[in-house]
């Protein structure tokens, strides 16, 4: 066992896990925490997506030892625009992936803001616009069985668009 | 998941002498070792965690090179601005692979030493001389479509899955390591082994080496450079084939080129018979087509990945052609 600390959605837990627990797992059966969701629990889906100090990752590659003094968003921890825009705009059916595409779509956000690039990025581009392609690239990393790809799309789109280009 | 130790050291030489044991191994952004350890393929007794060591950092090397450290994460590297003008083509292969979620928690070294995709190596149904020693290889007359074509055995065809070190390979980049007999620096393009009869062993890692840094040599030809990947989807997939390539045409001669290809080869594969036809020669479109297909000349191909042959070397083509345009790549 190793006692890790972890300030979760704002709150700091203290937690006793064996090395080979998860991120995802401390989530959601210690801390009760089921917004993450374990979908195929081998970093193909992306629905254990969750921020590990602001950076978005696969909670379920992750093992909770690793992540000892991180601070951890979950969905229950979001307030952000683009959870209404998902209602807005279908973007979701069933929801299962839903969790995730939105810790992901803030994180995406964010990177996008700091210059990260994606693949479809021109070479050399300087400022240039989150556009349709760049966001389908940057979010492809969540997968939706019931194809609401564009509702999410739409909702991210709009909430992207009142933040402006880079 | 088999249970096992996890110690985190906090200096080198103690991670070192921890993994210098049978059964340890070496933990980084876990994106490969977790997933292996959970499907039984990887079953480690202790996990050596290396992320509190200080090999985090990119830094500028004399004449334009850089140093990467081995815990650089992918996404770190990618959006390094002086990767991105040095090097375009290092930026644009691990911004090609995985996803960003992946990207965000990988290593540079972890990503040297991922293991391959094959999924008969993922399937303990399946035969697996990788997984399993001794046993055959069920992907020589299964389905092999991912397969690789060059430097294959008849022990193994499994494909090597990174896309940068495809990138690596291309710019002569040498990977330093720490062991217990000290530090050593062998060639990227050294460090992954074909299979042979031995497929199990995939680098010239001795137990307990530690991957600390990747060093790229100053390059000017790579600021024309280009990683292009071709793939069943157009984002998150593994490469069907994947070209880096750098070129540097004078008055229609090639005067200087780097080429390198994925996923058609158990190791980052360096195109050396491509490049030496290649350089001094025109730079048109027949003499990278001549080039092409003679890389890929010694091709082995099984039952359905015989594409991959025509579509390297098509690839390559188009590869060179738009970075000797510097236009549109169709």
């Amino acid at each position: 066992m190793t006692q890790i600390r972890m300030n979760v959605n704002g709150s700091v837990e203290s937690l006793d896990v064996e090395p080979w627990v998860s991120l995802l797992d401390a989530l959601r059966e210690r801390l009760g925490l089921t917004g993450p969701k374990k979908g195929c629990d081998q970093g193909a889906c992306g629905a254990c997506t969750v921020l590990a100090d602001g950076l978005r990752i696969n909670a379920c590659l992750a093992l909770a030892v690793q992540y000892d003094g991180s601070e951890i968003t979950t969905i229950e921890g979001v307030a952000h625009p683009l959870q209404e825009a998902f209602v807005r705009h279908d973007g979701f059916q069933c929801g299962y992936c839903t969790p995730g595409q939105l810790c992901s779509a803030i994180g995406m956000l964010a990177e996008y803001e700091a210059g990260m690039p994606s693949a479809v990025t021109p070479p050399g581009a300087g400022a240039y616009e989150l556009s349709e392609s760049e966001v389908r690239e940057r979010m492809s990393g969540n997968l939706c069985r019931c194809g609401a790809y564009n509702g999410i799309l739409d909702a991210i789109m709009d909430v992207a668009g009142e933040e402006g280009t880079r | 998941m088999k249970p096992f130790a996890y110690v985190k050291p906090a200096d080198v030489e103690a991670a070192i002498q921890a993994a210098a044991q049978p059964g340890a191994r070496f933990l980084g952004g876990g994106t490969n070792l977790v997933d292996l350890m959970r499907e039984g393929i990887e079953q480690p007794d202790t996990v050596v965690d290396v992320t509190g060591l200080p090999f985090d950092t990119v830094d500028d090397l004399p004449g334009g090179g850089l140093r990467i450290g081995a815990l650089v994460r992918n996404s770190a590297l990618a959006a390094d601005r002086r990767v991105r003008e040095r090097y375009p083509m290092l930026s644009q292969a691990v911004l090609s692979g995985a996803s960003a979620q992946l990207r965000n928690m990988a290593t540079v070294g972890g990503n040297l030493l991922q293991r391959t995709r094959c999924p008969y190596f993922y399937d303990h149904a399946s035969a697996c001389n990788k997984r399993e020693p001794g046993r055959g290889c069920d992907a020589l007359d299964g389905f092999n479509r991912g397969a690789a074509i060059l430097g294959v055995s008849a022990s193994c065809v499994a494909a090597h899955p990174s896309d940068l070190c495809v990138a690596l390979a291309a710019l002569d980049a040498v990977v330093e390591l720490r062991g217990q007999d000290g530090t050593r620096r062998v060639p990227l393009t050294d460090f992954h082994r074909l299979p042979g009869d031995t497929p199990e062993v995939e680098t010239v890692l001795a137990p307990g080496e530690l991957v600390t840094a990747v060093e790229l040599p100053p390059a000017p030809v790579a600021a024309n450079s280009r990683y292009r990947k071709v793939r069943d989807r157009a984002s998150y997939a593994f490469a069907l084939v994947s070209v880096a390539a750098a070129l540097e045409v004078r008055d229609g001669v090639v005067t200087d080129v780097c080429l390198a290809l994925g996923g058609v080869a158990p190791r980052p594969w360096r195109a050396t018979e491509a490049e030496r036809l290649l350089v001094g020669g025109p730079a048109d479109e027949s003499a990278y087509r001549r080039a092409a297909e003679a890389e890929l000349a010694g091709a082995s191909t099984r039952r359905d990945n015989a594409f991959k042959a025509a579509l390297a070397t098509a690839t390559i083509v188009a590869t060179l052609r738009e970075l000797s345009t510097g236009g549109d790549p169709r």
